[in-house]
């Protein structure tokens, strides 16, 4: 394997939100530090897959576009997720693709036209020294990515070159489409059972539109408040998906960046693969709650893993 | 409502409760259960993350079966009952009490009709335990402080809470390891590093561990790397 070049890519504009990403950290919940991670796994797995790389390489998420980077190496680049126009030099690149950057390029993300985050993973996957396990970064903690913070101009990422130019394209019938409406399913839990009949229809037969505090924490929600009298709780330990109603009664999905306690009634969870849709959404998208029940759940992992084996099928060489 | 009780949270979680309220032998019960269930389970746990009186396990659902875990937890709770009240570690913790390092001092002593020197006293008297942790990497909830002294959080936060701030409330008590915004009531300035990215463990104390804390003077404070 080739030798990790520090300054592989120079950020010329980290536009609004990007980060470093990778699994996520695990194992550190009980000293405070949250998950962190892709908000969509499904399009930074795949961003990873089509440069055959490791499924947890490090890569870039990108919120609502803007990122412009110079190669100081030649690689391949692959972006998935949000539609957005991704260009070399000015040349635009297809997303769902691999494509080779040479010593000088400029790989540029426009303004996202359709979801949210953008996934940028290079060869071999960025090198960045991971941080408790991950390389991912938590702003709010301060951990993990470059100092802990966002992409800002002037940073540099570490890369490994690699002279290879053939890769891979998912074929756009099955790229997802982003930000229609959502059915969230919810695995009842927590302080289910303690709402009444009332409320948890009144929760379940309204909708809701993404507010715009919508962040890698957690996504507030507008709509049919749900009156409770929950005296305070003593905080507990908290899921990816988590739905909680503070006293105003508007629902709050908590997400990846979640703090990892909370003392607030929550219903149950959102299942994760609605989860990673809920984080391609903008704000004034309409959502709507649905229960499952938790073996419903894994059947439904289950079969996403199935179709993720069928998409390896689909794959095109370039 | 009968305890243990174990119930869903999400499609990989699962959260126990092991009583309606915390206490010292519950934290010490979770303490001891921890390592127990990771022995029992291994790689298979994602997370257990403590919490006054429950515990949150985060597993992948398709390593493995809640009702495995149900069994683990079988096995393992048992073997709590007893679990001992002083296993775990004792920490003192230094901290310059003063209206110069804790802007709340005077007016908590003045709402608790008590002398600034009564407060300082009341709050070293106590052995705390670390009941949870989180708000913040290393932040650390720690129960109880003398009824006298307890105080309601500030009707508006700080924008801007130091590093090292020693703050109380309600029954509760904490060190911010690190500057933030925060809501509790400031009496002094703890010197030492709470939390340290860099270390390996990162914390001194975790869920179930005590702490005590020892007033220093001014100097002490500064000699030992505070800042003011």
């Amino acid at each position: 394997m080739n030798d990790i070049l520090a300054d592989a890519f120079e950020v010329l504009d980290g536009g609004l939100f990007s980060i470093v990403v990778d699994k996520g950290r695990f194992g550190f919940a009980h000293l405070g530090l949250t998950q962190g991670g892709p908000m969509d796994p499904f399009a930074y797995r795949w961003a990873n897959r089509l440069l055959e790389n490791n499924d947890h390489a490090q890569a870039l998420e990108v919120s609502l576009g803007g990122l412009t980077l110079q190669a100081r190496i030649q690689t391949r680049l692959c972006v998935t997720g949000a539609v957005v126009e991704v260009s070399v030099n000015g040349q635009p690149q297809a997303l769902w693709q691999s494509f080779s950057v040479q010593e000088g390029d400029t790989i540029k993300l426009g303004r996202t036209r359709q979801g949210v985050r953008s996934y940028v993973a290079v060869s071999g996957g960025f090198c960045v020294a991971p941080q408790f396990g991950s390389a991912t970064t938590v702003v709010r903690e301060g951990i993990g990515g470059l100092h802990g913070n966002k992409l800002k101009k002037g940073d540099m990422l570490p890369a490994r070159e690699d002279k290879q130019r053939a890769g891979w394209m998912l074929p756009p019938a099955h790229h997802p489409h982003y930000g229609q409406g959502l059915l969230l399913r919810l695995v009842p839990g927590y302080q289910y059972a303690n709402f009444n009949q009332e409320q948890k229809q009144a929760f379940f037969t309204h909708s809701y539109r993404i507010s715009s505090q919508a962040d890698r924490m957690g996504y507030r929600l507008k709509g049919e408040a749900i009156a409770h009298d929950f005296k305070s709780l003593w905080s507990e330990g908290i899921c990816l998906g988590a739905v909680q109603l503070p006293g105003d009664g508007q629902p709050i999905v908590l997400l990846h960046d979640r703090q990892t306690i909370g003392g607030y009634p929550k219903l149950g969870a959102v299942l994760s693969l609605d989860c990673a849709r809920l984080s391609q959404c903008l704000h004034g998208t309409e959502v709507q709650f649905e229960a499952i029940p938790q073996a419903m759940a894994k059947a439904l992992l289950l079969e996403n893993r199935s179709q993720d084996a069928q998409l390896q099928q689909t794959l095109i060489q370039i | 409502m009968s305890y243990p009780r174990l119930q869903s949270a999400g499609e990989g979680a699962l959260i126990l409760y092991l009583a309606d309220n915390p206490s010292d032998s519950i934290t010490a019960r979770l303490a001891a259960l921890i390592p127990k269930l990771y022995r029992a389970l291994g790689e298979d746990l994602l997370e257990l993350v403590p919490s006054y009186h429950s515990l949150l396990i985060l597993f992948d659902p398709l390593n493995i079966e809640p009702r495995q875990i149900r069994d683990a937890l079988m096995l393992c709770l048992p073997q709590t009952e007893q679990a001992n009240l002083t296993a775990g570690k004792l920490i003192e913790l230094p901290v310059y009490y003063s209206e110069e390092s804790g802007a709340d001092l005077g007016s908590l002593a003045r709402q608790a009709k008590l002398s600034i020197d009564e407060v300082i006293a009341l709050h070293q008297q106590v052995e705390y335990r670390v009941y949870a942790i989180g708000f913040a990497p290393g932040f650390a909830y720690l129960g109880e402080v003398d009824k006298r002294i307890a105080m309601p959080r500030l009707a508006t936060p700080r924008k801007k809470v130091p590093k090292g701030a020693v703050a109380i409330a309600d029954r509760q008590t904490a060190v911010y390891p690190d500057a933030s915004p925060g809501g509790w009531n400031l009496i002094g300035l703890c010197p030492s590093t709470l939390f340290d990215p860099a270390q390996d463990p990162p914390m001194a104390f975790s869920v179930g561990d005590r702490i005590c804390f020892k007033a220093i003077d001014r100097q002490s404070f500064l000699d030992l790397g505070g800042k003011l």
